[in-house]
């Protein structure tokens, strides 16, 4: 692989270029409030649609009657499963979820039929009037139950997802010290503030549709969608409507099917919003997992081999948790050296909420556990948390448990050591008091309500480091489409890369005009109408999109080194278009120094050019969980600073230490975007987020009982980026949307313990996240 | 006073509008999206947790989502819409997008009229206070920290300016 010159050759810092921080091109739009999200948008005839879900975990459908609803003035439609034109089933890696139940529900929240209306309450009385008879059923919610088999299969696919051992080394192999504990992490959810919302528009006649929806991955939304309505997929355009926030939650179906549905049965358009309520119901959700991990090392705090049993439920539907789950049993190991594992992990089904994918994907919950088990080893062995962790920093080249060297830039000391040497807080606990000598209680655990008294308050310090692979893995096909058109000397752009927020918008033109030595760079609508760009996940789309725009860039700019070498020949020797490169908005000969600028270059030019971007063919892991399944990987350090009412159980984080493995910053203030953004969804993990369910059940859907990170509850974040272009990604960067929010749950949760051996010397296990106030007092 | 609830009429960013064929329960927030068209407000939790939907009623910060519509008649009302023509964007909306207090942009309309209400009370809020002033607007992608940044710099220029004249 080449490695230097894939870089661009040219980075001054011209504003908009790479490395540069330019404002979001719909950062306007957005701060007037005239950005069309996709719950604004509307169409003239426009009805609304609404879905009739189910209130049991597992129950049998004897009978629908949709009599109730049709006498309801103002409906339109009422479908079940019976409407269903085309596949009855959808789903990401197979096809195991139905657009409606029809004999069976699976879980609370599952879709049964679907209504079109006049107005929302008009929905809402209609749902009301469908009499569904159920016959409740004996759920499934013990994972464990759903691997020993004992539990009637829930599912004609059965109860267990996947299950995939890791067997690496010596597995007899022991050590001098041997540390191990079991870890539960609780539902997370992704809790984007768009909600979902979707317009469907049919074609004439009926024929096809096209449907404006927020979602993650256009053209896999669009496959999953046309095979529901039995149409070809060229004819079901998908665009993307402004999307607010994913994390994951959009890369499933959701309403995409119904809306479609409604749609082409009315021969009108159709729109569906969802409520926040029915939000915590229709989308997947991080997986919750029980995770034991047992590591044998030497007395110097060398790891030797570990162990670990991984069981995640998957909920009632497939989605994406046997990816989910490789990816969690593959960093079982953490970014440290081990030639010895044994690693036993499941995916099972339960008439949970279904879960897929969010924001770290399988490796925020082994994360929690081999940091948890790292602190355990720096105790038993005398050392400090972050001597036993640079003990055993992996390195470039070393073998992870599945026997794929790691390739790439893996800064893991540098990581750990610039964290280290960034400043503690200079606030003792409780902060400074005021001239008065008063102090103010917002900077006590709890607040202004001044619950906590300062004499009670404790300061710990924790530590968690992470590795995250990026791009999707296993063999899958992973490519992205660009097009790039040069016209007069304006770079037209056009992808399907979903934009969420991450600002691909931004970073896509900086390419152009860092490749191209253009200023002038319009984006073309986000839609079907060129090839795909795979899904906006495991922060990809730096990599992949970005490779995409960057080959589309430089395909242009050949062409055009080629016309400008053809049409100047007679004017400078031996010109060609080899010699020549972009500088500034110039093309140089870089023989003889000659220069044009590119919009002289370009002019009345047309060059259009569309490429697929691919990344390395990965495997399939064999029985013993070996072989290079991975595409690429990042690496993180934190550093958390927490104050501890161990009276009350009470924390209040005060300072995130990061430095993240970014490759290279391509926007440096999107990348602390992400990495701000990422730590808050991390905190939230460890002392906040957890959907609650009882007898499966959800009891805390709402923004009043799940609880989300306010201003007060985010630290100050102190961040370095660590810049060592990576020569495997196309632009040297790396993806950095989830690595912040791997790392920063254990080492807050780290820092909480700390703090409470400080109190008494004993400390608590805290082997679950979220910690609840009851697990700090006992 | 008494509301037909078929007709009635809220002033809107300094403009009478008529409502028509609505019901009394609904919603500021519904009838500025749905009747009047005005989408720049958001709702996201429905229940006054968010601040996605913040407007001022009779110039108090409120959440439009628990705000009847029918119950502002007689007051004024100013969403985001009313903040600054589109286009030209006041000094909070231009901070927030040099800031990078921008990502999916969902909350931002809310934290625009909330950063403005805040900066009308007090021109040189510290740390702390932002904070605490905020905490009704939940936002899910930025981790708040280049929003702060952002109310800070619009401190600093509005200070900068005022004692320069």
């Amino acid at each position: 692989m080449t490695v230097v010159e894939q870089l661009p050759a040219v980075i001054e810092g011209r504003h908009g270029t790479i490395g540069t921080s330019p404002g979001r091109p719909d950062g306007v739009a957005k701060v007037q409030g005239t950005f069309a999200f996709s719950s604004d948008l509307h169409a003239d005839g426009c009805l609304w649609g609404a879905t009739l879900r189910s209130p049991h975990p597992h129950a049998r459908i004897r009978s629908i009657d949709v009599s109730g609803a049709w006498r309801i003035d103002g409906v339109e439609a009422v479908i079940t499963a019976e409407d269903v034109p085309g596949d009855l089933h959808y789903g990401l890696i197979s096809h195991d979820q139905p657009v409606f139940a029809s004999e069976v529900v699976r879980y609370v929240g599952e879709p049964v039929a679907a209504v079109a209306a006049d107005h929302p309450e008009t929905c809402r009385r209609a749902l009301a009037a469908i009499v569904v008879d159920y016959e409740p059923l004996d759920p499934l919610l013990d994972p464990e139950a759903a691997i020993a088999g004992t539990a009637a299969d829930i599912h004609p696919d059965g109860n267990v997802i996947r299950h995939q051992r890791i067997v690496r080394g010596d597995v007899d192999a022991t050590g001098d010290v041997v540390v191990e504990g079991t870890y539960e992490i609780g539902m997370q959810d992704q809790a984007f503030l768009g909600l979902e919302a979707a317009l469907a528009v049919p074609d004439p006649g009926g024929g096809g549709v096209e449907l404006h929806v927020a979602t993650q991955w256009l053209h896999e939304d669009r496959t999953q969608i046309a095979a529901c309505l039995g149409l070809p997929e060229e004819s079901v355009r998908l665009v993307l409507g402004g999307v607010g926030g994913a994390f994951g939650a959009r890369e499933d179906i959701s309403l995409q099917v119904h809306t479609c549905l409604l749609a082409l049965r009315l021969g009108r358009p159709v729109k569906i919003h969802y409520s926040r309520a029915e939000s915590f119901l229709g989308h997947v959700h991080r997986h919750p997992a029980t995770i034991r991990m047992r590591h044998h090392a030497t007395a110097d705090g060398e790891i030797v081999k570990i162990e670990a049993r991984m069981v995640f439920d998957g909920g009632a539907y497939a989605s994406t948790s046997s990816a989910v789950l490789i990816n969690a049993i593959t960093h079982a190991q953490g970014p440290y050296r081990c030639d010895n594992a044994l690693v036993d992990g499941w995916a099972v089904r339960t008439n949970h909420l279904p879960c897929g994918a969010m924001r770290g994907f399988g490796v925020v919950q082994a994360c929690f556990a081999h940091e948890s088990q790292m602190d355990k080893l720096a105790l038993a062995c005398g050392l400090d948390p972050v001597e036993v962790r640079l003990r055993n920093a992996m390195r470039t080249g070393d073998p992870l448990i599945t026997g794929q060297p790691v390739l790439n830039v893996a800064p893991v000391e540098r990581c750990i050591r610039e964290t280290a040497a960034l400043p503690l807080p200079d606030t003792p606990v409780g902060g400074f008091p005021s001239e008065d000598g008063t102090f103010d209680a917002m900077q006590l655990p709890g607040g202004a309500g001044r619950t906590a008294d300062r004499g009670d308050v404790v300061r710990g310090v924790g530590w968690g480091v992470a590795i995250k692979n990026l791009m999707y893995s296993e063999g899958f096909d992973d490519y992205a489409t660009a097009r790039c058109r040069l016209a007069d000397g304006v770079v037209t752009l056009k992808f399907a890369t979903s934009e969420v927020g991450q600002g691909f918008v931004t970073i896509a033109p900086q390419i152009a005009r860092t490749i191209l030595g253009v200023d002038d760079v319009v984006l073309d609508r986000i839609d079907t109408q060129v090839g795909s760009a795979g899904s906006t996940s495991a922060s990809r789309q730096t990599w992949m999109s970005g490779g995409a725009v960057d080959l589309a860039c430089r395909t242009v700019r050949e062409r055009l080194f080629e016309a400008v070498a053809g049409r100047f020949a007679a004017d400078v020797e031996g010109l060609d278009a080899l010699r020549l490169s972009i500088d500034g908005t110039d093309v140089v000969d870089t023989v003889s120094g000659w220069r044009l600028p590119v919009a002289e270059a370009a002019a009345g030019m047309t060059i259009d050019e569309t490429v697929e971007y691919r990344h390395p063919e990965t495997e399939d892991l064999d029985e013993n969980g070996q072989g290079n399944c991975h595409t690429a990987f990042a690496f993180v350090a934190h550093r958390a600073v927490v104050d501890v009412d161990p009276r009350l159980g009470l924390v209040k984080v005060v300072q995130i230490a990061t430095a993240q493995d970014v490759g290279r910053a391509l926007n440096p203030l999107s990348v602390t975007g992400q990495i701000e953004g990422g730590i808050a969804q991390g905190l939230g993990l460890a002392v906040m987020e957890e959907i609650v369910q009882v007898d499966g059940v959800i009891r805390n859907g709402n923004f009043t009982d799940y609880l989300l990170p306010t201003f007060l509850d985010m630290p100050e974040v102190v961040a370095t980026l660590i810049e060592e272009p990576d020569p495997h990604a196309p632009l040297g960067a790396k993806g950095v949307g989830e690595p912040p929010c791997i790392s920063s749950t254990p080492a807050i949760v780290a820092a909480i313990r700390d703090a409470l051996r400080r109190v008494d010397g004993v400390g608590r296990p805290l082997d679950r996240v979220p910690v609840r106030p009851g697990d700090i007092c006992v | 006073m008494i509301i037909d609830s078929d007709h009635y009429t809220v002033n809107v960013n300094g403009v009478d509008r008529q409502v028509t064929d609505s019901w009394l329960g609904e919603s500021l927030l519904d009838v500025l999206r749905d009747r009047l068209g005005l989408i720049g407000s958001k709702g996201a939790c429905e229940q006054g947790e968010c601040g996605s939907c913040s407007v001022l009623v009779d110039d108090e910060l409120v959440c439009s989502c628990l705000v009847m519509a029918a119950g502002v008649v007689g007051r004024t009302v100013v969403t985001i819409e009313g903040v600054a023509p589109a286009g030209t964007p006041t000094d909070v909306q231009a901070a927030f997008v040099e800031a990078g207090a921008v990502q999916c942009g969902f909350c931002t309309p809310g934290l625009v009229m909330a950063v403005h209400d805040l900066l009308e009370r007090s021109p040189d809020p510290g740390d702390t206070e932002i904070r605490e002033e905020l905490a009704g607007n939940v936002c899910r992608c930025t981790g708040y920290g280049r929003i702060i940044d952002a109310v800070q710099r619009v401190a600093v220029a509005r200070r900068d300016v005022g004692g320069a004249s």
